[in-house]
């Protein structure tokens, strides 16, 4: 095994790991970013809609207050109000910082345009066509090319994370393993984990990539590392199911005047059913995605998205690769047919846990984006993940430069210890957890997993199918007798479970048909934690709101 | 619909290549290549499988392409043969060490050190697009890992640039852009017909010829892509 010095580990090279490492290096702090995959194949890359700020551009009077507003709303008051403060306050600059980066952002007249999106009653999200992500990417991976150049960024394109190495009760480093080489590297300093989210529990039924398989968040959820609100997943409400995954349809088509509909039984002339503006008003086809998801699947009904009103400009200049997209996939030319969608895995609002600082329960670890329980609560809104990432990555560094975490060791073969007891065993992952080769065995497994959590972590559940979840869980893990990454995964696999029986009401993206209300005394974040291989759940306060001047 | 998958592989770079033979049976017309190969113990990258993150680039029936952008349905032979990329080195089966690419754009300084100026968004949406799948270099004559000549994999990110940049940069982008693609560049324009992403890359290279070799600039402004 290679032994390496240098400070920081940024795993994941997405948004948030590009958004952390651009912001370390501005500072002069040389950073090593470690990727299972170059960034042009991130999660990131696949962000469609915008990115959301009150840059009041509009002529709508928007301001910071309600971008803050509209979001604790959004995720239903479990977010930390101060996070999403600093966040929302930060906005407008992130967006003009990518600006000046040369995201090509959708201008008229000189002036960038932002759109409708759901749960937010005023236009502030500044978008590129259906392509926003992309763009983002392409402008934070040139930025951060010229700190490689620099020597300051070292890049590690083709390393997968394994575990982290923790001494005296403090992170010192990470072993990764190198994918091309075949070889395990053991990397000493403090670890910010960017490694989005846990796809992989749910294969081919997320919108996202292949690449985020959770075993990252396994192997830290094994070695003591605290997640929280895992039972927030976001089903999207305009997603299709395609070949080995779900196609996400942007919620931008329906911020640029789509409507969802069903056809009412019965009828002669199949009548048209705008079921959400019907209950809602006119912007009912803009709800929350928790709402409008929840609304179409206990509708039962097969719904469809109408985007024939959509006018030949808005197609042309503002929607022309989303239209393209739909067509290669389904055929169907969105412009003249209506579009059979429903609800699909989205996004993760659960994660690691991690303070205002993003800290976590360990020092000398951190977490931002996506992997992160951070800013969007029981709900996540449109447009406010791209954001959450760039700034969330930025946030972070910021914090583990304050918290020294970047003062180079000496760390000549050192001595590698275990955070969590009781799972070091597992931890010693042989070769065999790394070979490439599919194992037969091992993804049948994970099929299973997958099919067990789809059951259990359904939009809509009770007490009866969550429990139904995990006794098929745990039969699975009695008769796998899984090692390794794949122990791990059924770790936190029952985790997820365990938050959506314990959380005994409905809130944002949680919905309990045997708890249909809201409960009051639980706006409260769950909370698991791996110790001796058990699993323990708690729950904590959100903080209180501090006077807002004080953090910028 | 029943394919047969005849894959070269092979455990190293320096392991002895040896053709396997996998049966992929499936009723789904949307099913690719990427979803045959799911189902084998073949090493290969892939992310999205949605032709938009460029990881499953292959040689499929002896043309690169996309594995998630090459539908089954839609291959009339009943065998496929899969083999790894020819011009980057292979690590096992059908990976390949595409690093080459990343490397040519960091000895081009593919970087703003400037604000960007705001207009040509067209161009530079377009530009943005690419992939870094590598398909272009794959199919290019005048490519070689090593050479000087980066190819449209750099000329894309470049156009980016070219679509922004602020007066005092256009020196140094144009530089590069001379050294690292018009001097290498033989017109084959076979890189257009083979990006899975559909680049407009003739206009993308006319357009980055005019600013960077005759110093007009301003053509970028006036970029008209499918679109805009």
């Amino acid at each position: 095994m290679n032994t390496k010095t240098m400070a920081v580990n940024i795993i994941g090279a997405g948004l948030a790991g590009l958004s952390a490492a651009r912001a370390f290096a501005q500072e002069g702090v040389g950073v090593r970013l470690i990727s299972f995959q170059p960034s042009e194949r991130a999660q990131s890359n696949l962000a469609e809609g915008g990115i959301n700020a009150a840059l009041d551009v509009m002529g709508e009077q928007d301001t910071v207050q309600e971008h803050f507003l509209d979001t604790m709303k959004g995720g239903c008051d479990l977010a930390d109000p101060n996070m999403v403060w600093n966040l929302t306050q930060a906005a407008v600059g992130l967006v003009k910082d990518m600006d000046r980066l040369g995201v090509p952002f959708h201008r008229e007249q000189g002036q960038i345009i932002q759109r409708n999106f759901g749960g937010q009653k005023k236009k502030r999200t500044a978008y590129a066509k259906s392509s926003t992500g992309k763009m983002l990417m392409a402008a934070l991976i040139d930025a951060v090319r010229r700190y490689e150049a620099a020597g300051l960024v070292e890049r590690y394109p083709h390393h997968r994370f394994e575990r982290l190495i923790v001494k005296n009760g403090k992170v010192a480093g990470a072993v990764i393993y190198d994918r091309f080489r075949k070889e395990k590297i053991s990397l000493s300093g403090a670890v910010l984990m960017a490694c989005g989210g846990m796809n992989g529990l749910f294969a081919g039924e997320t919108t996202g990539t292949t690449a985020n398989a959770a075993d990252a968040q396994a192997a830290l959820f094994a070695q003591g590392i605290e997640f929280s609100n895992l039972e927030f997943l976001q089903y999207h409400p305009t997603t299709v199911a395609i070949t080995g995954k779900r196609l996400l349809i942007s919620e931008a088509a329906r911020g640029e005047g789509g409507r969802l509909f069903y056809y009412e039984e019965g009828a002669t002339d199949r009548k048209k059913v705008y079921f959400l503006e019907e209950k809602y008003g006119e912007r009912g086809n803009l709800m929350p995605r928790d709402v409008i998801s929840r609304e179409m699947t206990m509708l039962g009904k097969q719904v469809y998205l109408d985007l024939t009103g959509l006018s030949r400009e808005t197609w042309a200049v503002r929607l022309s690769d989303l239209r393209e997209e739909i067509l290669h996939y389904l055929g169907v030319d969105p412009a003249r047919e209506s579009v059979p969608v429903s609800p699909g895995i989205h996004y993760f609002m659960g994660g690691i846990l991690v303070d205002e600082q993003h800290r976590t329960n360990l020092p000398g670890l951190y977490a931002a984006g996506e992997c992160a329980c951070a800013y969007h609560g029981a709900n996540r809104l449109g447009g406010n993940s791209l954001l959450g990432a760039i700034f969330g990555g930025r946030k972070t560094a910021l914090s583990m430069m304050t918290d020294g975490c970047c003062a180079e060791e000496d760390e000549e073969n050192s001595e590698e210890a275990h955070f969590a007891e009781g799972s070091s065993e597992a931890d010693q992952c042989g070769e065999e957890d790394w070979a490439e080769d599919n194992c037969e065995e091992e993804n049948q497994v994970r099929g299973t997993i997958t099919q067990i959590l789809m059951e259990g972590m359904a939009p809509l559940r009770d007490q009866k199918t969550i429990e139904a979840a995990l006794k098929k869980l745990d039969a699975l893990t009695e008769a796998s007798r899984a090692s390794g990454r794949l122990k791990h995964t059924l770790l936190l696999a029952r985790a997820f479970l365990l938050s959506a029986l314990e959380r005994r009401e409905s809130r944002g993206a949680h919905t309990r048909l045997d708890y249909p209300k809201t409960d009051a005394a639980l706006k409260k974040n769950t909370i698991v934690c791996c110790a001796d291989g058990q699993i323990r759940l708690s729950y904590r306060e959100i903080p209180v709101l501090r006077a807002q001047a004080e953090d910028g | 619909m029943k394919k047969i998958l005849h894959i070269l592989r092979r455990k190293n770079a320096e392991a002895k290549p040896y053709w396997e033979d996998f049966t992929y049976e499936t009723t789904d017309e949307g099913a690719t290549v990427a979803t045959a190969l799911a189902s084998t113990p073949v090493v290969w990258e892939h992310s999205c499988l949605q032709r938009r993150c460029g990881a499953c680039a292959m040689v499929i029936n002896k043309t690169p392409a996309l594995a998630c952008n090459t539908r089954l349905s839609e291959i009339s032979t009943d065998v496929i043969q899969l083999e790894p990329l020819r011009k980057f080195p292979v690590i096992e089966d059908l990976l390949v060490d595409r690093s080459v690419m990343m490397q040519n754009l960091r000895r081009l300084s593919v970087w703003l050190e400037e604000e960007a100026r705001t207009g040509s968004e067209g161009m530079a949406f377009e530009a943005a697009r690419c992939l870094q799948c590598g398909l272009c270099l794959e199919v290019c004559p005048n490519f070689a890992a090593g050479g000087a000549f980066a190819g449209m994999a750099a000329m894309a990110p470049m156009s980016r640039l070219i679509a922004r940049l602020s007066e005092g940069e256009r020196k140094r982008i144009a530089r590069a852009y001379q050294k690292g693609v018009y001097s290498g560049c033989g017109k084959s324009l076979a890189c257009r017909d083979i990006c899975p992403a559909q680049l407009p890359i003739e206009e993308l290279l006319v357009r980055s010829n005019a600013a960077c070799v005759w110093k007009r600039w301003k053509t970028a402004g006036s970029f008209t892509s499918v679109g805009d």
